[in-house]
């Protein structure tokens, strides 16, 4: 077999083209592609949390480029960058420099308030738009950072809300629930929590009648529990993290303790897990916190999706998904990357396409003012919306009714 | 104050003592007799905790009934830990020990992170909320198994070490161990036994644990130094030293929480810790040497 003989001239007619085609891009049609630097704790003690947050994070990544990426860019492709903060803020910074070496356009994170106060505050010194996807703190959002977004509400507004939902609640039950005992860790998250808490319950007319703390960890709340038992409060309040959570909820339900409800502003427990390891102590336990809105078939269509990987929906992965879908459309419609334009889109936002219980998004000191929390309650085997009403999938169940 | 309240506080003090005295009962064998302070403790600890999780999630088997599979298991684990760790890189000096310790407790606490994730579990049998009425209050049975547990193992272990040949070698060892070598015993082989069957222990206890708590990689922590002011109460190497700290440092904290708070209570603890070593530095049940 002989192979195809190469002339001189049509080796040059071939190199002409490639040259011609190539001076005017035809060639190098594949536009680059958008970086976006994931900051979330994939390892240490919040790296269940980062992992849920890396997950729907890469989700929204998979879809937009499923979609086409950004029509105004070529058709660009996003393209994660991941980073792991380790939990830590420190680390949570360093990661935010080297993604600016390998050239993010923008930053999604952080999972916690602490990671995302240190890590914003690098990314402001590159003008980097960072989406905070998870990150309750309200300081995130009052140190006048052009660069920082959040979709999801803050802490202030979360609590507002709850009382709100809470007395709504209260008062279509009659008013049942007059008095109350908050339970808070010792440290200044549960401290000042349960300072606002106390100011706020007052304030729809339920009289706290005691405020217990305890130590985290906490080996054992037998103790607690009979002093809640002994001062018979018909709402017991709690603000403390996952562990210790889990573990005062059931000692309260072993106890037998009557109440009409117990209830938790973004409580770390609340979770499907809690729910499957613990459906009997779970049950009728309410909390105010992040949540997508369960009517949307998007929600209904994304939780299949997630459960299929074998991880659970949580709230993580749907903030992280819709942070990262606020920004590419914001790149969509600045026709590029460039973070300057980028910033100026996202504050002029009022994107729609997602399914969180939040209207068209409107960013006002980078917070998105229609952002907010819903009242979840658990059933043995789900936790459902139960307010407002725009949102609710069930009514709440309270009183919840007595066990004895 | 409630006198019924004061009643359930001294059953619940009582019934957390007995959880005290399973995790330091191991711990007293092989800080007290070889003087070796285990740091590794709470993490050998949280991982035979995960190991009776996986027994029940992945196999079905009851936490109580693996407790054939994991005293075992954490027995070989404690050998070879000492046979090819501890052992061969401490030299004979007690200070490299502590290091190596507390290197292997750094170790298995990250690679639990890295393998099982941060986020607690806990299991669920058909028992676990069962509670049963004792005077003044209602008391969870797991509760109650494993105080029961607790004494059972101290009494165990008491027999084991006075009655048996590998219990008279230990005592060997611990008392003289150059004499020790010299009529005979092989004094690395007892190491290794004791640190394995202290190691042993923890299997029992993760199993009485799992239960009424939950396990992720820091729960080690939790008991840890709970744990070694037992021992240092109770007197070093006493069983019965360790029974009878571990409900005294129950009862201290159950009434310091009921008096105190809950937070404030727990200093209690710490303050045992320091008044024992001021004024009894043996402990209750230690022997003067």
């Amino acid at each position: 077999m002989t192979s195809p003989r190469l002339s001189r001239r049509s080796i040059l007619q071939a190199g002409t083209a490639a040259a011609t085609l190539g001076s005017t891009g035809l060639l190098l049609a594949q536009p680059k592609p958008v970086k976006i630097g994931l900051v979330h704790p994939v390892s240490g003690a919040l790296a269940y949390n980062g992992g849920q947050s890396r997950l729907g994070a890469q989700m929204a990544i998979d879809d937009l480029n499923a979609a086409g990426g950004v029509k105004a860019m070529g058709g660009a492709k996003f393209e994660a960058v991941l980073g792991d903060s380790q939990s830590r803020p420190e680390v949570g910074v360093s990661e935010v420099e080297r993604m600016q070496q390998e050239g993010v356009s923008a930053y999604v994170g952080c999972f916690s308030s602490a990671i995302a106060l240190a890590a914003t505050q690098a990314a402001a010194k590159y003008n980097t738009p960072f989406m905070i996807d998870v990150g309750v703190s309200d300081s995130l959002m009052t140190r006048g950072l052009k660069n920082v977004f959040r979709l999801a509400p803050g802490n202030g507004r979360s609590v507002d809300d709850a009382f709100i939902g809470l007395s709504e609640v209260n008062k279509a039950a009659g008013g049942v629930a007059k008095t109350a005992v908050i339970v808070h860790e010792d440290s200044e998250f549960g401290t000042n929590t349960a300072k606002i808490l106390a100011a706020k319950l007052t304030g729809i007319g339920i009289t706290v009648k005691d405020t217990l703390k305890h130590a985290t960890p906490t080996r054992d709340f037998s103790n607690l529990v009979l002093r809640i038992k002994s001062i018979k409060p018909d709402l017991v309040i709690m603000s403390n993290y996952q562990n210790e959570y889990v573990l005062l909820a059931r000692t309260m339900y072993q106890q037998k303790v009557e109440l009409a409800g117990l209830f938790t502003v973004l409580g770390g427990g609340m979770n499907y897990k809690f729910i499957k390891e613990m459906p009997e102590v779970a049950e009728y336990i309410m909390d105010f916190n992040h949540w997508c809105n369960p009517k949307d078939p998007r929600a209904v269509e994304m939780r299949k999706r997630v459960e299929a990987t074998g991880h659970p929906f949580t709230f993580e992965v749907y903030c992280a998904y819709n942070s990262v879908k606020c920004y590419a459309d914001a790149v969509q419609r600045a026709g590029t990357n460039d973070k300057e334009k980028v910033i100026a889109a996202l504050a002029a936002s009022t994107w729609s396409d997602h399914f969180m219980p939040y209207e068209a998004t409107k960013f006002v000191d980078g917070q998105n003012v229609g952002g907010r929390a819903v009242l979840l309650q658990a059933t043995k085997t789900d936790i459902n919306v139960v307010w407002p009403d725009k949102y609710a999938q069930t009514k709440a169940v309270f009183p919840r009714p007595k066990r004895s | 104050m409630d006198l019924s309240i004061i009643g359930a506080a001294a059953i619940n003090g009582l019934l957390l003592g007995g959880v005290y005295t399973l995790v330091a009962s191991g711990l007293t064998l092989i800080y007290g007799v070889l003087h070796i302070i285990n740091f590794a403790h709470g993490s050998l600890l949280m991982l035979a905790m995960f190991g009776v999780y996986f027994l029940l999630t992945m196999a079905g088997v009851d936490p109580y009934l693996s407790l054939v599979i994991m005293v075992p298991a954490m027995y070989v684990l404690g050998y070879l830990l000492y046979r090819f760790v501890i052992g061969r890189f401490a030299s004979g000096k007690d200070e490299n020990i502590l290091l190596i310790t507390l290197g292997l407790s750094i170790l298995i606490e990250n690679l639990a992170l890295m393998f099982f994730k941060g986020d607690s579990r806990t299991i669920s049998v058909s028992y676990i909320d069962d509670m049963v009425q004792v005077g003044p209050t209602l008391v969870s049975l797991p509760k109650i198994i494993s105080f029961v547990a607790a004494i059972a193992l101290c009494a165990a272990l008491g027999l084991v070490i006075k009655y048996t040949d590998i219990g008279k070698s230990i005592r060997a060892v611990a008392r003289e161990r150059m004499g020790a070598r010299l009529v005979g015993i092989n004094v690395d082989r007892i190491f290794a036994i004791s640190y394995g069957i202290g190691i042993a222990t923890l299997g029992a206890a993760a199993c009485l644990l799992m239960p009424i708590f939950y396990v992720s990689p820091t729960t080690g922590q939790v008991f840890i130094m709970v744990a070694f002011t037992v021992v240092v109460l109770g007197g070093m190497g006493s069983f019965a030293g360790a029974l009878v700290g571990g409900l005294i440092v129950g009862l201290t904290e159950s009434f310091g929480g009921l008096f105190l708070g809950e937070s404030l209570g727990q200093i209690g603890i710490s303050l045992i810790f320091i008044l024992i070593l001021l004024l009894r530095p043996t402990g209750l049940f230690g022997a003067k040497r």
